[in-house]
């Protein structure tokens, strides 16, 4: 592709990166930035869940209980000395691995067995950060977790990590790397096995796709990010508590995909942010608030079944096909 | 050995009411492939109308309890036909979101009405009976008994009218029954009014043994879910063995290894039995 060919096709998602790293500039009230840092942590944990779910086609509502994993893993290390720095890729790779053992059993099943049976795995980890005191502080949890060490940059100090901004650029890095990571995966030969195992599984693996080793391989990746997104929760938030495994969190994830348009790159992200605004701006009424989230949740899902990015490509097509026709219009009474 | 059958005693009747709830949830589940998690707020929602009928409009128990069960049946019919018809050319994980945005809504609607805090029905059979060194209520005998009766009523009206024929013809082949002329429409509004009634009659059963409060719904509508899984989709059999499966584990494991830890045995006990048999207990295909 040439240079130009370049930036004329993705101008818009360089409009889409100059204004992300503009935005603690436009906006830089700490409640705002507060608001789209969590935000973006659970972008990440819903675009890792998107993996799984949207594109290999398996609802697993285990998701929560490898946040937490990773949560509790960095709250735990690094308030036994370890840098965040490295509490953070260890938690992600314990999430990982535990996935791998309850993918081994679980992903035996399929279609609403494999929901049920990952979501048992949730609920057991959120009942596990309950109960063990002695490790997790049971239902209080664990307060006081370290913000993310100072990265040393020799000649001019340090980054430190205490300002709203400074989390907020943070999350938007590591945000930006899990898209980078899944935009390659997708598009890869292991991206398009994973698609098949979606379309049909039974035909994928008549052509040679062994369908067990994809979803165990897309489960796993997708439960390392989501153990990532934990382990920057818990550092940010200064806390953990069992909430963090909690189905509610679960399920407002999969709210947040399926609204945002599951089985797309931006959809998750768009979804993430845009519910999260939403909520927050519902804030003001009070105890009526998941009144009227309910049921503009089972509005949308009747009148826009393939998410917000689908209702926009369906709208793209709409000005298209009449900007077309209107050109088309004037090429005929030119000609 | 009193203490074994005392923990017995208490699985059979926790397990009545899984069983109830979840026979009702594999009829939806089941049979209209609807996975309805809103199924627990039906349950909740039954428990704090009795509560309402019985404390502020001072109707005897066994008349709220019917009052309750069609006044519930009418909720069912209506979410059915709003949240739930549109859905069904979609995959299935749209019915799942849109039964988040039902579960949201119930419970919110409850909080406003009622408030956050739990309420206690007052028990119409308070009185303790010792059967065979069991010492327990009379209201505790009488959720087993209900729950027998009722998953008895519930077999007869499948097995032995039309209108549970036409449901069964539905479950087995849904273009099938089209063709035959069945109205699948009627069928799915019956089966939304029969399960959302047995789950608030489970409900109003139970409600004056525990208390009612808005949270109650949440955990036990996944328990229906564990056991309809437990059982194979749409399974009626299967729903009712799973039932008492799992509120067996829970005595059994809460009462004597931990109290703490007693849902994650039911819960690992699932992925386990699931490991070894990936459609259920009496599940026959892959769903």
């Amino acid at each position: 592709m040439r240079r130009g060919q370049f930036f004329r096709k993705k101008w818009p998602y360089l409009m889409l990166l100059v204004l992300a790293l503009a935005f603690p500039v436009l906006f830089p009230s700490r409640y705002v930035l507060q608001v789209v840092t969590m935000s973006c942590v659970f972008a990440i944990a819903t675009v890792s869940l998107n993996l799984i779910l949207g594109y290999t086609g398996q609802v697993s509502l285990a998701h929560a209980g490898f946040f937490a994993i990773g949560a509790y893993g960095v709250a735990i290390t690094t308030k036994a000395g370890l840098s965040f720095w490295l509490a953070l890729p260890l938690s992600a790779l314990l999430a990982a691995a535990v996935s791998f053992f309850v993918g081994l059993p679980t992903l035996r099943t399929r279609g609403s067995y494999f929901a049920i049976a990952t979501l048992c795995f949730g609920v057991i980890v959120s009942i596990v950060a309950g109960s063990w005191i002695s490790l997790t502080g049971g239902h209080t949890g664990i307060v006081g977790v370290r913000l993310p060490d100072p990265i040393p940059l020799p000649p001019l100090g340090e980054i430190g990590f205490h300002s709203k901004a400074a989390q907020y650029y943070l999350v938007l890095v590591f945000l930006l790397l899990t898209l980078f990571v899944m935009h390659r995966l997708v598009n890869s030969v292991q991206g398009l096995s994973f698609v098949a195992v979606r379309n049909n599984e039974v035909l994928a693996g008549s052509v040679g796709i062994n369908t067990f080793a994809t979803k165990l391989l897309s489960f796993v990746i997708a439960s390392f990010f989501a153990g990532l997104a934990g382990g920057l929760y818990a550092s940010l938030m200064r806390s953990v508590s069992p909430d963090v495994a909690s189905i509610n969190l679960m399920f407002s994830w999969v709210v947040y995909l399926l609204l945002g348009g599951a089985g797309t790159l931006a959809g998750p992200v768009v979804g993430a942010l845009a519910i999260s605004a939403l909520t927050e701006s519902l804030q003001f009424l009070a105890e009526y608030q998941l009144l009227i989230f309910g049921a503009l949740l089972v509005a949308a899902m009747v009148y826009c079944p393939r998410g917000l990015v689908g209702l926009a490509e369906t709208a793209g097509r709409r000005v298209k096909v009449y900007y077309r026709r209107r050109v088309g219009m004037r090429s005929d009474l030119e000609g | 050995m009193e203490v074994f059958i005392q923990q017995v005693f208490n699985g059979i009747m926790l397990g009545s009411t899984y069983a109830v709830v979840a026979v009702g949830l594999t009829l939806v589940f089941g049979i209209l492939h609807i996975p309805n998690f809103a199924h627990g707020h039906f349950y909740m929602l039954g428990a704090y109308v009795t509560f309402f009928l019985m404390t502020s409009w001072k109707i005897g128990f066994w008349p709220a309890l019917v009052l309750t069960a069609v006044l519930l049946a009418l909720l069912g019919v209506l979410v059915e036909r709003i949240v739930f018809r549109p859905m069904r050319d979609q995959p299935q994980v749209n019915a799942f979101i849109s039964a988040i945005g039902t579960l949201m809504f119930l419970e919110a609607f409850v909080m406003v009405v009622w408030g956050p805090q739990g309420h206690r029905i007052p028990n119409p059979y308070p009185e303790t009976v010792n059967l065979l060194g069991v010492v327990t209520t009379q209201q505790r005998l009488l959720v087993i008994a209900a729950a027998v009766a009722l998953i008895v009523l519930l077999h007869l009206f499948i097995k032995k009218t039309v209108m549970g024929a036409t449901i069964e013809a539905v479950a087995q082949n849904r273009e099938g029954a089209m063709l035959v002329g069945i109205n699948v429409d009627r069928v799915s509004s019956i089966t939304f009014a029969v399960s959302a009634a047995t789950a608030a009659i489970a409900a109003s059963m139970v409600a004056p043994i525990f208390m009612v409060s808005p949270a109650m719904g949440a955990l036990l509508g996944m328990k229906a879910f564990i056991v309809v899984i437990l059982g194979g989709l749409g399974s009626v059999p299967g729903a009712i063995a799973g039932g008492y499966i799992l509120g067996l584990i829970e005595a059994l494991g809460g009462g004597y290894i931990s109290a703490d830890y007693k849902d994650v045995f039911a819960f690992g006990a699932l992925i386990l039995i699931l490991a070894v048999k990936p459609t259920g207990l009496f599940g026959k295909e892959i769903g």
